[in-house]
C-alpha cells in the first residue's frame, strides 16, 4: 500500500485523480493508494442532496465573498466544507475479497482518525448513528471530521476530512452532514496550539498502518 | 430468460439500501459489470454493476426509495425483449415471488436492529448475486456454525426441522430439543458419536438421604453448553501476574468523575479497554472454527459473565473496541444492572466473540473458566490483593491480580496464549492515562 502527501491542490483536480486511481487499482496495475492533501476553499454536496443545497445556508453573494466554489461529488453522506487546514484522506482501496462490509470500512476510517488524534492528547470517539469522529463532553460532542465515502464494486473513493487549524468560521456556510445541532472542532482548537499539518499526517498514516496494515510511503 | 437485480448486501450488519440513482434508464442496453444504479446506506455510496447483459426491462424501485437487502430492483431481458411484455410477466415467477417471504422479516427491520449473528450465509453478499435460494437452502446456510456442527456430529439434516429463528431458522434450542427427543438418526447416516463406554456411576443409591430438585431452564442450559464445550475444545491455560499499582492509582484519582459522569470506574472497566486492545491485536483470540476453517471476527463483541442468584449470564458489548473507558465503564454497568434485574434483550446475550469472567469477585486468586462456544479463548481475572513482591530487588507490597487465559488448543497455542497475556500485562501495567 502506498501513501501520496500532494499539498494543496484543487477539488475537481483531486477529483479526477481519484476517477483515474480507481480505475488502476480495479485493473489492478496499482495496489491500495491512500492520498493526503488539502483544498482550497469549497463546499461539496453529497449523494443525500444531488442537486440541491438546501443545507448551504449562504447566499452565492456570501460564498463568492468569501471565495468558496460549490461542487457535486459522487461520494456518499451530505454537504460539508473543505478548506485549507483541513487533512484530506482519500483511501482508494479494493475492499474485496474478505472486507466487503461498509459499516466497517467506516469504522476503520473513524478508527485510523481516533488513533491519529491521540498522539495530540485529544480523546476522540464516536458518537451513535453520527458517522464522523467527535470530540467533547457526552452529549455535546463537536465534529473534528467528516467522513464520506463511494464505493464503486467494492473500490473505495472519497474519504475523510480532518480539521486540523481549519477556519472554522467557513463551516457556517452550511449545515455540515445537514446535523443541525452540533458544532465542528480542529485539533488546534482542541489543543490550544499550532499544529504542524505534515505531523498530522504522519500520525494519520501510523493510524492507517495500525489499522489497515503497513503502507508505504512515496 | 431475464435476470433479476437485487438489492445487494454491503455489509454483514446491513439491512437495507437506498436506490439514490439510475444510471440506465428502462429499454437502455446493459453489458454484464456495466454500471447500472447507486446505492446508499449509512455515508457511503455505492456503484452496482449489472449482473448480466440485455436490455433494461423494468426499473421496480424508484430513485430515492428504500427497499430490504435481496429485494428485486430491477429485471434485465435479453436484447430485443419488450419492456412491458416480460415485466407482467417476471412478478408471476416463483422465484421473484419467493424472495419477499424469508428476507422480508429481515428487511423490516432497522439496519441497527438487523439481527446480524448467527448468519455467516449472509456476510459478504457480493453485489448483486442473484442466487435463486429455496427455503430449506436458506435455514441450512443460515443456521450457526455450532448448529450445523451439533447436526453433523448426530447425523442429523437440519432441513428435516422446523426452526424457530428469525427468517425459519433452525436454532441451537430447537437443535438440542431434537436431539434431547431422541429422534433417531436418519438411516444410513452414521451415528456421529460412540457412545460412552460406561454410564457415569448413579447420582445416588436407593435409600441415601437425599432431595431432588428439578433443574431450572437456566441451569440446563450451563450444564449443557458446558459439557458441550469441553467435548468442543481442548482447554489449555497460561496464567501471568500483574501488578494492579498504576491502575489502582488512576482508580482513586478518577473515580469521583466517573461518578459524576454516572458510571462506577471499576477494575473491570481497565481489564475490558486492555482487553479489547490486545484482541485487536492478537486476531486469533477473536476467532472461531468452521471444519477447517478459522473465521477470524472483525468484530469485537465482548462477554462479560455476570453471576446471578441462581445462575450466570453472559451479555455482550458490541464493538467493545469502539468505545473509550467512559463508555465500557457504562456499558458494562448497564448490562450487569439489567442483567440481574432480568431485562437484557435476547439479543444482547448472543454473538460475544471473547469473554472475560471475574471469579476474584468471591475471592478467587484465580479461576480456570471454560470457554463460551464457538469462541476460542476467556480471560478468567482473579482477586486483587496486596501481596509482598520484588521490585528492583526490593521488597514491596503492590496489589497483585492473576489473569487465566482459557483457550481452545486446537487453535492456539502455547507461545500465543503467552504473547497475548504478555501484551495484556504490559497494558495494564503502564496503562496510558490519556484513555482515563
Amino acid at each position: 500500500m502506498t501513501v501520496h502527501r500532494l499539498g494543496r491542490i484543487a477539488y475537481d483536480e483531486a477529483l479526477a485523480l481519484q476517477q483515474r486511481l480507481v480505475e488502476d487499482r480495479r485493473h489492478g496495475t496499482i495496489g491500495d493508494t491512500l492520498l493526503l492533501l488539502e483544498h482550497p476553499p469549497v463546499i461539496t454536496l453529497g449523494a443525500k442532496n444531488r442537486g440541491r443545497s438546501s443545507n448551504v445556508v449562504a447566499t452565492p453573494a456570501q460564498l463568492a465573498d468569501a471565495g468558496v466554489a460549490v461542487v457535486d461529488t459522487g461520494r456518499g453522506g451530505d454537504v460539508t466544507y473543505h478548506g485549507p487546514g483541513q487533512l484530506i484522506g482519500y483511501p482508494i482501496f479494493d475492499l474485496k475479497p474478505d472486507r466487503c462490509d461498509v459499516r466497517r470500512y467506516i469504522r476503520d476510517l473513524e478508527e485510523v482518525l481516533i488513533r491519529a488524534v491521540r498522539s495530540f492528547g485529544i480523546a476522540a470517539g464516536r458518537v451513535d448513528g453520527l458517522t464522523g469522529v467527535w470530540s467533547g463532553q457526552p452529549g455535546r460532542e463537536e465534529k473534528l471530521a467528516a467522513i464520506g465515502v463511494r464505493i464503486s464494486r467494492w473500490i473505495t473513493s472519497h474519504g475523510f476530512a480532518l480539521n486540523v487549524s481549519t477556519d472554522l468560521s467557513h463551516f457556517n456556510l452550511i449545515v455540515p452532514c445537514g446535523i443541525t445541532d452540533r458544532g465542528v472542532t480542529s485539533i488546534e482548537r482542541l489543543t490550544g496550539r499550532a499544529v504542524k499539518m505534515t505531523d498530522v499526517e504522519d500520525a494519520v498514516v501510523a493510524g492507517a498502518e495500525s489499522v489497515f496494515g503497513v503502507l508505504q510511503t512515496v | 430468460m431475464s435476470t433479476d437485480v437485487v438489492m445487494p448486501q454491503m455489509g454483514e450488519s446491513i439491512a437495507e439500501g437506498t436506490v439514490v440513482r439510475w444510471i440506465k434508464k428502462v429499454g437502455d442496453v446493459i453489458d454484464k459489470d456495466e454500471p447500472l444504479f447507486e446505492i446508499s446506506t449509512d455515508k457511503v455510496d455505492a456503484e452496482i454493476p449489472s449482473p448480466g447483459a440485455g436490455v433494461l426491462l423494468e426499473i421496480k424501485v424508484k430513485e430515492g426509495e428504500t427497499v430490504p437487502v435481496n429485494s428485486i430492483v430491477a429485471v434485465i431481458g435479453a436484447e430485443g425483449e419488450k419492456p412491458t411484455a416480460s415485466a407482467a410477466s417476471v412478478p408471476a415467477s416463483g422465484q421473484a415471488g419467493s424472495t419477499s417471504g424469508p428476507d422480508g422479516s429481515d428487511g423490516s427491520d432497522s439496519p441497527e436492529d438487523a439481527p446480524e449473528n448467527d448468519a455467516p450465509g449472509r456476510a459478504n453478499g457480493a453485489p448483486a448475486s442473484a442466487e435463486p435460494a429455496t427455503l430449506d437452502d436458506l435455514r441450512r446456510t443460515r443456521s450457526s456454525p455450532l448448529v450445523r456442527k451439533m447436526a453433523k456430529e448426530h447425523g442429523i439434516d437440519i432441513r428435516n426441522l422446523s426452526g424457530t429463528g428469525i427468517s425459519g431458522r433452525v436454532t441451537k434450542k430447537d437443535m438440542a430439543e431434537f436431539i434431547a427427543r431422541g429422534v433417531p438418526a436418519p438411516a444410513g447416516s452414521p451415528a456421529a458419536r460412540p457412545a460412552p463406554t460406561a454410564p457415569p456411576p448413579p447420582a445416588f443409591k436407593p435409600g441415601e438421604n437425599v432431595r431432588i430438585e428439578k433443574m431450572g431452564v437456566m441451569r440446563k442450559k450451563i450444564a449443557e453448553h458446558m459439557v458441550m464445550s469441553v467435548h468442543t475444545s481442548p482447554h489449555v491455560y497460561s496464567a501471568y501476574e500483574v501488578d494492579f499499582g498504576k491502575i489502582d492509582k488512576l482508580r482513586q484519582a478518577k473515580k469521583a468523575e466517573y461518578e459524576a459522569a454516572g458510571t462506577k470506574l471499576t477494575y473491570t472497566t481497565f481489564i475490558a479497554k486492555a482487553t479489547v486492545d490486545t484482541i485487536r491485536e492478537f486476531p486469533f483470540s477473536n476467532a472461531s472454527l468452521d471444519g477447517e476453517n478459522i473465521v477470524y471476527k472483525r468484530d469485537i463483541n465482548l462477554g462479560i459473565a455476570v453471576a446471578l442468584d441462581s445462575g450466570l449470564i453472559v451479555p455482550v458489548i458490541r464493538n467493545a473496541d469502539e468505545k473509550n473507558l467512559l463508555g465500557l465503564s457504562r456499558a458494562i454497568q448497564d448490562l450487569a444492572q439489567r442483567a440481574r434485574t432480568k431485562q437484557l434483550k435476547p439479543e444482547e446475550v448472543q454473538g460475544g466473540t471473547f469473554t472475560i469472567t471475574n471469579p476474584g469477585i468471591f475471592g478467587a486468586v484465580f479461576g480456570l473458566p471454560i470457554i463460551s462456544q464457538p469462541q476460542v479463548a476467556i480471560l478468567g481475572v482473579g482477586s486483587v490483593d496486596k501481596r509482598v513482591v520484588v521490585v528492583d530487588d526490593m521488597i514491596a507490597v503492590r496489589p497483585m491480580c492473576y489473569l487465566t487465559l482459557g483457550y481452545d488448543h486446537r487453535l492456539i497455542d502455547g507461545a500465543d496464549a503467552g504473547r497475548f497475556l504478555q501484551a495484556l500485562k504490559n497494558r495494564l501495567q503502564n496503562f496510558d492515562e490519556s484513555w482515563v
